[in-house]
Parts: C-alpha cells; structure tokens; sequence
C-alpha cells in the first residue's frame, strides 16, 4: 500500500485490529522513535511554528522580527510578481503533469503483458528521470533550446531557423514544461506495476464477449489502474508546485525573460534569500502549503468518482 | 487488430498447436502477432532514441572542439578533443575534484543517517506497540507530503544561529534524526512483510527488542537498506536548493552548486567545459543506475520515490 492508501485506511479506520490498548512496548518504542522524535519537534514542527510567526512579521535576518500583523498578506494581494509567479506554477502543474502522465500512460501499456525486452526499454525510458532533477540536465536543456543548440539544429534540416527558446517569454516555459515531460519515466515504472496488478483474466473473458483493444483499455485498464493514476496525480502535482532548479538553471537564477519562468519556489528562494525578506517569504510559503493543501483536498474529494478501489 | 496482442509471447508459443494441425487461418493470426510485435519494438525503439538523443549529444559535445559544437545536431564525433576536460576540471575557483569529495562526503552523511535513523523508527512503527502508535503514524505519513518550503526559512535562522552554515551539518544533521520521512514509510513497508514468528521466535530465546532489531530484522531488511541508501544517492547528489543556500563558500560547493557557477560566471563561452563537468557529474548516477536499478525499480514501483 502507498502512503496515501495508508492515510486514507487510517482516516477510514480500517486496521483497527492493531491493538493500541497493549502498552508494553512502550518504553522500546520511545527509544527507537528518540531520533525521529526529536527532529519532528526540532526540524518540523518547531520551524513550522516559527514559519507561521514569521508570516505575520517583517525580518530579514539581522534585526529581530518585527510583528506587522496581516501586512504580507495585503502585501500578497497586490504583489505582481506573486501573481506572475502563480500563473506560471499553475500553468506548469496543469499543462506539463497531465501529458507527462499520459506518456507515461500509453508507454505502460504498450510495454505491459511480456514484451520481450521490456527490462531494456524500461531502463532506457526510467534514466531521465533519474537524471532529470539536476543541475547537469538543467544547463544541457539551457543549451538544446539556445539559439544555436540541438533543437534548431534539428529544425534547420527542414529549413526552419529557430529563435532561442529559453530566451523568449513566450516559449522559455514550454521549454521547462518539456523538460518535465521528459521525465515521465518514473510514473511509467508506477503504472507498470500497477499493470502488473490486473488479472489477464478480464481481458481474456472480455475478448471473448468481442470488446476490442480500445474498449478493454476504457473498461478494464482504466478503471482498475485509477487508484495508480491517483497515486501519480497527487505525487504529481505536490512535487510539481515545488519545482525549482530546473527553473533557477534555465533562466540563471532570475526566472525570466519578463518572469516567464518565475516559478514559485524561485520567486520565494529570490525573496527569501537574495533580498532577505524573510517574513515575506514565510507567508508565501504558508501561502504555497495552502494550495498544494487544497490541491490534494480537491483530489481526494473528487477520487470518490473516478477512483474505484477493489477492496 | 487482434485480441491476442494481450497475451505474453510465451504464452501464445504454447498455444499454439504443432505445425500440422495447424490452419491456415491460425498460422496467418499467429504471424499478426509476430508483424505486431515487431512494428511496437520499432516504435519503441524510435521513443527511447529520441528520448536519450540530448543525453548522447550531451556526450558528444563535450569531446568536440568548441568551434564545432553547435554546428552538430548529430551524434557522431569526427574530431575527437578531449581538452574541455583538463580545462572544465580546472575553469573553477577549485579543481572540480574538490567539489565531488564535498558532494561525496554529504552523500555519505545523508545515507548513514537515513540507514540508521529511519531504520530504527521503521522498526518501532511495524513492530511495536505502543501509545499514540497511529496518531504518530499519520503524522509521520503527513511530513512526507509536507513542501520543505515552510520549514526552511526557521531552520537557516535555526543553523545560522548555531554557526552551521557553511558547514555540512545543515545537510546531514537532520536525516540522523529522521526527517526524510519517506523512507520510514519504505522500511515499514518492507518490515510488515517479514513473518512475525522469527521476532516471536527470537523473544522465546530470550532476545530484546535491541536484539531483535539488530539480530532479526535488520539483516533480513538489507533490499530495503539497499533501496533506501540508492535513493538518498541520488536525491542528495541532486539536491539543490539546500546546497545552494547552506553552501556559500566556494571551497565547500558540492557538484550542483559549482556546475551552477559555469551559467552565470562564465560568458557561457566555454560550451565544452560545461558539457564536460556536467557529464562528470551525472557519472556517479550513471553508475547507480547500473548497478542498482533492481533495488530502484521495485522501490520506486512500491513507494512512489523519483
């Protein structure tokens, strides 16, 4: 089960049969937890606190907080790039998670059911997204989408001169959204397994009662891999809001051209720790904790209809 | 196109009876299967080109002239120049060896502890019982979806107070008390699967929890372990954010943060170098993803990691 699948079990009550009225190992269990016990309350929860504090002051590092109550908040309201800076996370997550995972998707289901050679094309298609987080792929995205670099390479066979992608507003994102495209190798390795999962029996008998390929895929496939789809949607879009340093890289560090790349994490990092606005950052942070908060809420509330579990 | 797609080759060899009795009809479905197969390794073959060819010309590129590069979209080098090594190794304010021991040794510190600290709590969440067990359970589920972004700002006021930055401790210091959480999770995982009468049949001969920890469980564990210490690899070696703003002093840059500077620093005239040091850096990962993909395959396939 996925950490996701136990928080709903919990939330449900299922697993009551753990007894927690047996006591006994309690003083084991407090030694065991003594690491993680105190970074929870030290290095999550304290900070977390602090975080919430900070958000209602105005710091920046060398005077103490000073309080200011709602200030960062009216303060948000009317902050253009904040609202430049959600406009490009939220395009981001909406356009690039939902084709990565369709890729990823269709590239499961054509490797699924004993391909000979399905360990060579799922290492090939998993190693992007083992390399895909870090500065080295960054700097090489930077450089395939230059003026002068692979892709107009490419374009130029059909006669086509490109302009530099990362350099324009209007394209500097796409190139970041497709690099996140790229990486649909570990979703595809999820929905594998998930593949894995789903009896061949139910293709076989619905063969048999004439449902073709198309119809097994909306009818079987769909509907049993949908707590999957859930699974990669919600770890999606919590990892996709998050996103930093292929942004950073991309555009140097500024999130431009004309902020076109201002992701949000960048815009808190740049506030955070280029202009030492600490308060205002933590109250971006809050702020960014609400939306994946209600993203996940908004997910889980609409799973009722389309996730089915086979329980 | 035919139902049969479904089915596994080998299945289909079996079904398929001796070529006398076969008819005409079941010989001309069989060699569908066989046409549909190959025009599918044809496609794939084409998407997984397509999708390692920037790695390829990464590679490429970094062992041709400067003059040259870009004037290659192609793969195959006619001029070999391997200078842009000696050259990137060496364009930084240190030689880019000091930046991969700095990142070597976090990654070092990141993995013991997440081995230790999350194995231990692991343990007591699979095994022990114990009050508040599934209010911390839920809270410990909770830190793993939590966004690093509300934490932050507190613990660099938290390690600059202590005289931490510029230090590696900020790095390594919180996974020994556990704070990446996920692998807890893993572990867990991994541990409720482990039949129940070995501790039982360890506790009868009279070993404690300690023992049975180090003894039983922790031996029997070692995928899990393995599974965990290839993934704080690769997360560690890739982090960037942490490293950007704990690590300001060149000396202690790991590899992220020293790549970065061939952006802004340089007049991005020196391609080569930066392809150069850019596939020095994802050589360690290269190397993990050879001879650890069973071990990241199935946890990514069970867990959910990247």
């Amino acid at each position: 089960m996925t950490a996701l699948g136990e928080l709903r079990a919990l939330g449900t009550g299922q697993r009551r049969h753990a007894i927690d009225s047996d006591t006994r190992d309690n003083r084991a269990a407090a030694g065991f937890l003594a690491p993680w016990l105190i970074g929870l309350l030290l290095i999550t929860i304290g900070p977390m606190i602090a975080s919430l504090y900070l958000a209602f002051t105005d710091y920046n590092l060398l005077e103490n907080p000073r309080f200011i109550g709602t200030d960062n908040i009216t303060q948000m309201l009317s902050d253009e790039r904040l609202a430049s800076s959600l406009g490009v996370t939220f395009t981001y997550v909406l356009v690039s998670l939902p084709i990565q995972l369709a890729v990823a998707l269709a590239l499961a289901v054509v490797l699924d059911r004993g391909l000979r050679g399905l360990a060579f094309y799922r290492s090939a298609l998993y190693l992007p997204s083992l390399l895909g987080s870090s500065v080295a792929i960054a700097v090489l995205w930077r450089l395939v989408f230059g003026k002068e670099g692979l892709f107009n390479a490419f374009l130029g066979i059909f006669g086509i001169e490109g302009p530099s992608w990362v350099a324009s507003p209007d394209t500097a994102l796409g190139t970041i959204m497709a690099l996140n495209v790229w990486t649909f190798g570990a979703p595809m390795v999820i929905f594998l397994a998930g593949l894995r999962q789903i009896p061949r029996q139910y293709y076989e008998a619905s063969a048999t009662d004439g449902a073709g390929k198309w119809r097994q895929f909306r009818s079987i496939t769909l509907p049993l891999l949908s707590p999957i789809i859930f699974f990669n949607l919600v770890l999606g879009v919590i990892g996709s809001f998050q996103s930093f340093t292929q942004a950073f890289i991309v555009s140097g560090g500024t999130g431009g051209p004309a902020d076109s790349t201002l992701f949000f994490s960048l815009y808190l990092y740049q506030e955070a720790f280029a202009s030492f606005r600490m308060g205002y950052a933590s109250a971006l942070a809050w702020l960014l904790l609400l939306i994946i908060g209600a993203s996940t809420a908004i997910m889980f509330w609409t799973s009722k209809w389309w996730v089915f579990y086979n329980e | 196109m035919s139902d049969l797609f479904q089915k596994a080759p080998e299945a289909t060899e079996t079904i398929v009876p001796p070529a006398e009795r076969l008819g005409g009809r079941r010989l001309h479905v069989r060699r569908g299967v066989h046409r549909a197969q190959v025009l599918r390794h044809i496609a794939l073959m084409v998407v997984t080109f397509v999708m390692l060819y920037p790695l390829l010309w990464m590679v490429a590129s970094s062992v041709r002239p400067n003059s040259e590069i870009f004037q290659h979209a192609g793969i195959f080098v006619d001029t070999f120049d391997f200078s842009h090594y000696p050259e990137g190794w060496n364009a930084l304010s240190h030689p880019f060896s000091t930046y991969l021991v700095n990142s070597a040794i976090v990654v070092l510190g990141t993995i013991i502890g997440n081995l230790v600290a999350c194995s231990m709590a692991a343990y007591a969440f699979a095994r022990l019982r114990f009050k508040y067990r599934k209010a911390a359970f839920a809270i410990m589920l909770i830190t793993i979806m939590l966004p690093f972004h509300v934490l932050i700002i507190p613990q660099y006021v938290l390690y600059s107070q202590l005289g931490w930055v510029n230090t590696f401790l900020p790095l390594i210091v919180p996974k020994l008390l556990a704070t990446d959480a996920f692998f807890i999770f893993l572990m867990v995982q991994f541990i409720r699967g482990l039949p129940q009468e070995l501790d039982d049949a360890a506790r009868i001969d009279g070993a404690g929890h300690i023992r049975i920890f180090g003894q039983v469980i922790l031996p029997l564990m070692i995928p899990a372990l393995a599974t965990t210490a290839i993934f704080t690899f690769i997360w560690t070696w890739n982090d960037f954010f942490s490293q950007l703003i704990f690590l300001t002093d060149p000396s202690l840059y790991t590899v992220p943060v020293a790549l970065r500077q061939f952006i802004d620093a340089q007049s991005e005239s020196d391609f080569g170098a930066m392809f150069a040091m850019s596939v020095v850096s994802l050589v360690p990962l290269f190397l993990i993803f050879l001879f650890g993909q069973r071990f990241l395959l199935r946890g990514i396939a069970t867990t959910g990691g990247k």
